[in-house]
């Protein structure tokens, strides 16, 4: 599969990354079908967002790709999620295995309000279990928060509260933590939606940093930044009894440009959503 | 409904504020009255041998309540450690897990027991300890207050650790932790605050109550020769020398009163930082 970006090639993505692939995966909470038989394939390496107007369970998607969908109560999804060929809804895998594995950033910036800056970053690997290498916690913290583009801004304040941090700095340090585990793909819950523009500026550079070395998948509502970051994009919605569903999954390019489907091009020329 | 004009809303507002103000005062004269009468009737009383001394038979002066104050804590030392980590992983059990019907009648049931006379939880404990072992004893005495701080601690924690937002959980969650650590690393240290201030209140409240020490601990006026003793307590001091006919008795109960309302003004004060901490934290 090639990659595309802004009508241009994007270059080729070589990357160590895992693949992420999705199989006929329904979700509900309690007895309503919330998502309804998804298959999508996620290219390794590359930024995948996945658009939709409120509602159309495409978070309830995302967070079933790392497990934390079941953590609702009475909710409960069905079908495949392969990472790297392993079924993770497959009796007997652990969901914190998968979750360390697969990493989350939430809509809210979440830092733990009782931990230190440096604490923050080493929260999952102190209380999940080191991740192979033989690196100390001071290093394991200093690269992940060079990685999250927050090192030179807090290097001098580690040892104050996260809290004490701005919003976009404390979604920075959240995708700091959740780098700080070692993860393989990263899944990103509308991260910048509760930022100022120029916080969102920073998350957008740094998820384009972090291409190539994680499979990242983006829930967003804002189809510029969408379309500004994303190498593919998959445009769910809900039908009838507000079950949803992927209408159209492809390159970000062909999407905004030609889309195949009717409701995509309603969608991303603004007639509904 | 008609648009009352901006002059009779304006009075209307003032009216109401003075209303409210006037209420406020009221409830603070009735406290500064209870703790004027008691400070003015108890300093009296306060001095080296009050802390020190046993109580001496009547017509002698220089007698204390030493046994009462050691008997006090300990009674109270032992029901907290019954009942504050019962009552707290209760607490955290119906704030993250409890959905069910198990739940849902332990909350009801924790309610009920708040409301419930401390004098039928001190025939309680008599009838189920003191009459079966024989003889009164500190322990059945604990056993009595650590019944009735284990609701109040089991319902602050339960409120205090469902303030912490769910994100949080969902974000140690998130990182690959484990349940369990996830909750008693991450999301109980952010309740710790409340937890604590729970379970000071529910000390300050166990710390006054006298009448199910009446049938438990029953009072002594010796030092304590065990738990399974009959135990001096600061409110059962109050109780028997306040209705005694000697006015050097009544002066002691006098000084326990005081003593007693200092401490649990103490413990409130306490609970109170330590929220006010939390609130300035974040």
């Amino acid at each position: 599969m090639q990659t595309i970006e802004n009508g241009q090639p994007a270059q080729t993505t070589e990357t160590t990354a895992t693949s992420l692939e999705v199989k006929n995966l329904s979700a509900y909470y309690g007895k309503h079908l919330a998502v309804k038989g998804v298959n999508m394939n996620f290219e390794p390496g590359a930024i995948t967002a996945l658009i939709g107007p409120s509602g159309c369970g495409k978070s309830t998607l995302l967070r079933c790709l790392n497990r934390m969908h079941e953590v609702i109560p009475n909710a409960r999804a069905e079908g495949e999620v392969l990472l790297d060929g392993q079924n993770l809804y497959e009796p007997g895998v652990d969901p914190t295995d998968t979750r360390r594995r697969i990493g989350m950033v939430f809509q809210r910036p979440n830092p733990f309000p009782t931990m230190t800056i440096v604490d923050n970053v080493l929260a999952g690997v102190r209380l999940a279990g080191k991740p192979p290498g033989d690196a100390t916690m001071e290093e394991i913290a200093e690269k992940s928060l060079r990685r999250a583009a927050l090192w030179d801004e807090v290097k001098d304040k580690l040892h104050k509260a996260g809290t004490s941090l701005s919003g976009g700095q404390q979604q920075r340090l959240c995708i700091a933590r959740a780098l700080a585990v070692d993860p393989e793909v990263l899944l990103m819950d509308e991260p910048a939606s509760a930022l100022d523009p120029i916080s969102t500026v920073k998350i957008e550079e740094l998820m384009r940093e972090l291409r190539g070395a994680y499979t990242i998948i983006i829930v967003t509502h804002n189809m510029q930044q969408a379309a500004r970051c994303s190498d593919y994009t998959g445009f769910m919605l809900a039908g009838e009894s507000a079950t949803g569903e992927l209408v159209e999954f492809d390159s970000t390019s062909k999407m905004f440009t030609t889309p195949k489907e009717k409701r995509t091009e309603d969608y991303i020329t603004g007639r509904f959503g | 409904m008609g648009l009352k004009s901006p002059s009779f809303r304006k009075f209307w507002n003032v009216f109401m504020i003075l209303i409210s103000a006037l209420c406020c005062v009221v409830c603070g004269i009735v406290l500064a009255i209870v703790v004027a009468f008691v400070i003015s009737k108890g300093y009296k009383a306060l001095n080296w041998n009050f802390f020190t001394k046993l109580p001496l038979p009547v017509g002698m002066s220089g007698g204390g309540v030493a046994n009462a104050i050691v008997g006090s804590i300990e009674i109270v030392l032992m029901a907290s450690l019954l009942a504050v980590p019962i009552g707290v992983l209760a607490g955290i059990y119906l704030a993250l897990f409890g959905r069910g019907h198990l739940a849902a009648n332990v909350r009801f049931f924790s309610d009920v027991l708040t409301g419930m006379p401390s004098i039928a939880i001190g025939i309680f404990a008599y009838s189920l300890i003191v009459i079966p072992t024989g003889h009164f004893s500190a322990y059945s005495a604990a056993i009595a207050l650590a019944v009735i701080m284990l609701p109040i601690v089991v319902r602050t924690t339960e409120e205090a650790v469902r303030l912490v937002p769910g994100v949080i959980r969902e974000g140690a969650l998130a990182l690959g932790i484990p349940a369990w650590k996830s909750t008693l690393l991450v999301t109980v240290p952010v309740a710790r605050a409340g937890i604590v201030t729970g379970a000071l209140l529910s000390v300050a409240r166990v710390t006054g109550e006298s009448a199910p020490l009446l049938f438990t601990a029953f009072g002594s006026q010796f030092w304590t020769k065990g738990f399974s003793s009959p135990i001096a307590a600061l409110p059962l001091v109050i109780f028997i020398n306040g209705i005694s006919p000697y006015p050097d008795w009544q002066q002691l109960a006098w000084g326990c009163a005081l003593v007693l309302v200092v401490l649990v003004f103490a413990l409130n004060l306490i609970a109170r930082l330590a929220f006010s901490r939390r609130v300035s934290a974040n």
